[in-house]
């Protein structure tokens, strides 16, 4: 910040001093984790020029306008704000400058420091602390380790994965074939087996002859992969399953677009971001840094009511296939997570549930959990070892025998409870 | 009559207050920065929350035309931009055959000229004549997919459009264009960056009342605080979706309908359904919890002057 540390130009340069700062307030903005381009603080610059400086308020919005780009960052850009132009007062000396007659200040006096800039500066270190704190919560430790319902917050890393397993787990997903799942677009392509007529393609065609012949032109609907929306559980009994599975989202994040990943143990977390990591060692060491609860507790419903709340409307659209990956072993109540799991159903095309335990031979659909979540999934599959995970593949491309009926697994359960 | 765009943005609120739309300091600014600057503005917020009444409030205060393009998924070139009217195309074809004219060039010119373009909203936007640009509603613009977000980019930054048989529409005076989103979806930051983004938030109490007391003047004033001061505190609890302004005058209306005077519990559960639009909150409203607010929010009215 040098020329923050250059009072004499005040004077000299009013212009010049304030898009230095409105400058250094961009870069500072982009420090604190907004996106914002070099082209915007040209654009910042230009603004406060249109809208002049009247008043602490507008050009707050002025700025705002053109520096902000998301709704998340709103608060971030309120703190930087406040933070970066009070220090010196220097909106009210760039008002000062600008208007013909001074107005009134709209602010709360400050005292002028001792060596300010140095200070303005310092703040504005520790502003940068203060936005990640917020951001991120403090989360209370539990002690009790002793019920596994309790919001046991460990991380765990994924290096803990023995040598051996990670090389067979890496080529069995890099052999593997991703699923081909196709929906229709309401766009078209031009597609000489087509079934529809193209007319436009038709009219342009028969220009070459002058009109004389009018060819017909087929086209056929673009087809596109369905979003893919995973919710993973990574409570003590579940961990195991995910950390593999989770190589094989990556492996899917990697080829398509649109794929939304979270993890829930008793919070839940959006771990998209994470996920876009190119080396999937990378990303997965930033998933279990993202995640509080690792191997903890599970609370199917809460994590799947928040999820309804805050997600589902902003990443369920345009025929999202859900897959839900947990044992269904739900300690809280069941009531509430057969609701969830309606609304859950409801809001997306399909709900693929994965469950490590339907590789033992004796399951059956007994537990409570299991028995609420049951009735509301549309494909009940085994995900135990990679070679489930090329069933999901094909799962995912559509088909699914009988095996995979939720009727049918309610339906053994009741017999074997009635026997 | 076409009104001059407002050169302050005291100017700008006094625009908007004069139709009735009651905004806050920083939607007048982005609003005044972006026709200022000619940069379209990006909207967000959730539904109800006034964001498609900007745009038509701002065309009616500037006397300028609204042309409204209305996203949809599959939404492509041929029904946002331009079509050719195929059929009048074939028969103008026919017709030459039969009179023995097939000079070609003459054909080309003539088949794929203005007379058989069929123009869409964008085109028509393009098209305005200076000093009175329409304005250009982008409605819902995450319902649509990312390839026609691609294809706005163009026309935002250009403001031209190519048609390969035609050649380049520019515009003689861009459109004031006006894009709004209920993020379902994030919209790419490559959009995003040529515009200026606003998010439209639930109003304050006091806004939201002076909102009811425009748009709902039947209302008595003891029932406006009453229903506002309840709207602004269902809001505060998580509901699955919190009611928005226009859910607010609606409800104000309905009540008026009902003669009611001011809100009693019979009034609220007979009316909830203007309210609240999912029945997981209608059920948990009703299992007592409006009771309460409603409680609350007489207590607190009767203690402030």
């Amino acid at each position: 910040m040098s020329a923050v540390a250059d009072p004499p130009k005040v004077a000299a340069d009013p212009d010049g001093k304030l898009a230095d700062n409105i400058a250094y307030f961009a870069r500072a903005l982009r420090k604190a984790g907004v996106k914002v381009g070099p082209s915007a603080t040209l654009d910042a610059i230009a603004a406060v020029k249109t809208a002049g400086l009247t008043s602490r308020d507008d050009f707050y919005w002025t700025l705002h306008a053109v520096l902000i780009t998301r709704h998340e960052d709103d608060a971030v850009f309120g703190e930087a704000f406040r933070l970066f132009w009070r220090s010196r007062e220097l909106i009210e000396k760039m008002i000062a400058m600008f208007s013909p007659k001074a107005p009134p200040r709209q602010s709360e006096r400050e005292k002028k420091r001792a060596g300010e800039d140095r200070a303005a500066e310092a703040m504005f270190e520790g502003a940068q602390d203060r936005i990640t704190k917020q951001e991120r919560p403090e989360i209370e430790i539990d002690a009790s380790l002793t019920v596994s319902g309790n919001d046991v917050l460990r991380q765990k890393d994924f290096a803990q994965m023995s040598v051996r397993e990670i090389e067979e787990a890496k080529r069995a997903i890099a052999a593997l074939r991703l699923p081909s799942d196709w929906i229709a677009t309401r766009r078209f392509r031009p597609d000489p087996r087509g079934d529809r007529i193209d007319p436009r393609a038709m009219m342009r065609a028969s220009m070459r002859t002058g009109g004389d012949l009018v060819l017909p032109k087929f086209r056929s609907r673009r087809e596109i992969h369905p979003p893919l929306v995973v919710l993973a559980d990574i409570s003590g009994s579940m961990s195991q399953y995910t950390r593999v599975f989770l190589h094989f989202i990556h492996a899917l994040t990697e080829k398509r677009r649109r794929v939304h990943t979270f993890l829930f143990g008793t919070r839940l977390t959006n771990v998209t971001r994470q996920m876009r990591h190119k080396d999937p060692d990378e990303a997965l060491a930033d998933c279990a840094g993202a995640v509080k609860d690792w191997s903890g507790g599970t609370r199917i419903g809460e994590a799947l009511a928040s999820f309804n709340l805050t997600w589902s409307r902003r990443v369920l659209t345009q025929g999202a296939v859900v897959i839900l990956i947990t044992d269904g072993l739900e300690r809280d109540s069941v009531d509430e997570l057969s609701k969830q799991m309606e609304r859950l159903h409801k809001s997306c095309r399909r709900l693929i549930w994965l469950n490590p335990l339907l590789r033992f031979d004796g399951f059956s659909a007994r537990a409570k959990g299991v028995r609420a979540m049951l009735p509301h999934v549309d494909e009940f599959r085994s995900v135990h070892s990679l070679e489930a995970m090329s069933a999901l593949c094909d799962a995912l491309s559509g088909g699914g025998g009988r095996e995979t009926d939720p009727r049918w697994w309610m339906n053994a359960a009741d017999r074997a409870m009635a026997a | 009559m076409t009104s001059k765009l407002p050169a302050s943005i005291d100017e700008t609120e006094e625009l908007l207050d004069g139709q009735n739309y009651v905004a806050d300091r920083a939607l007048a600014t982005v609003l005044f920065l972006s026709l200022k600057m000619g940069r379209p503005l990006f909207l967000e917020g959730e539904a109800g929350v006034g964001k498609t009444e900007i745009a038509k409030v701002l065309a009616a205060a500037l006397g300028r035309p609204l042309i409204r393009l209305q996203c949809y998924e599959g939404l492509d070139v041929s029904s946002a931009l331009y079509e050719w009217n195929y059929a009048a195309q074939m028969i103008e074809i026919r017709l030459r055959e039969a009179s023995g004219d097939t000079s070609k060039d003459a054909m080309r010119s003539d088949i794929f000229s203005e007379r058989f373009l069929i123009r869409r909203p964008i085109l028509q936007a393009l098209e305005g004549e200076p000093g009175y640009a329409p304005v250009l509603l982008i409605d819902e613009l995450d319902r649509t997919d990312e390839a026609f977000e691609a294809f706005l980019l163009e026309i935002l930054s250009d403001n031209q459009v190519t048609i390969p048989e035609l050649g380049t529409i520019r515009a003689a005076e861009p459109p004031i264009v006006i894009i709004t989103t209920n993020r379902t979806r994030e919209i790419h930051d490559a959009l995003k960056r040529r515009c200026l983004y606003h998010w439209v938030d639930y109003p304050a109490a006091e806004r939201e009342l002076q909102i009811v007391r425009r748009k709902a003047p039947q209302a008595n004033a003891e029932l406006a605080a009453e229903l506002v001061a309840f709207v602004q505190r269902l809001r505060k609890i998580d509901l699955f979706k919190a009611p928005g302004v226009a859910e607010t005058i609606d409800w104000a209306n309905a009540l008026t309908e009902l003669n009611a005077v001011a809100l009693d519990p019979a009034h609220v559960s007979d009316t909830l359904g203007v309210l609240l639009k999912y029945h997981d909150d209608i059920q948990r409203m009703e299992r007592g919890e409006s009771r309460e607010i409603l409680a609350e929010v007489k207590r607190e009215l009767a203690r402030a002057p």
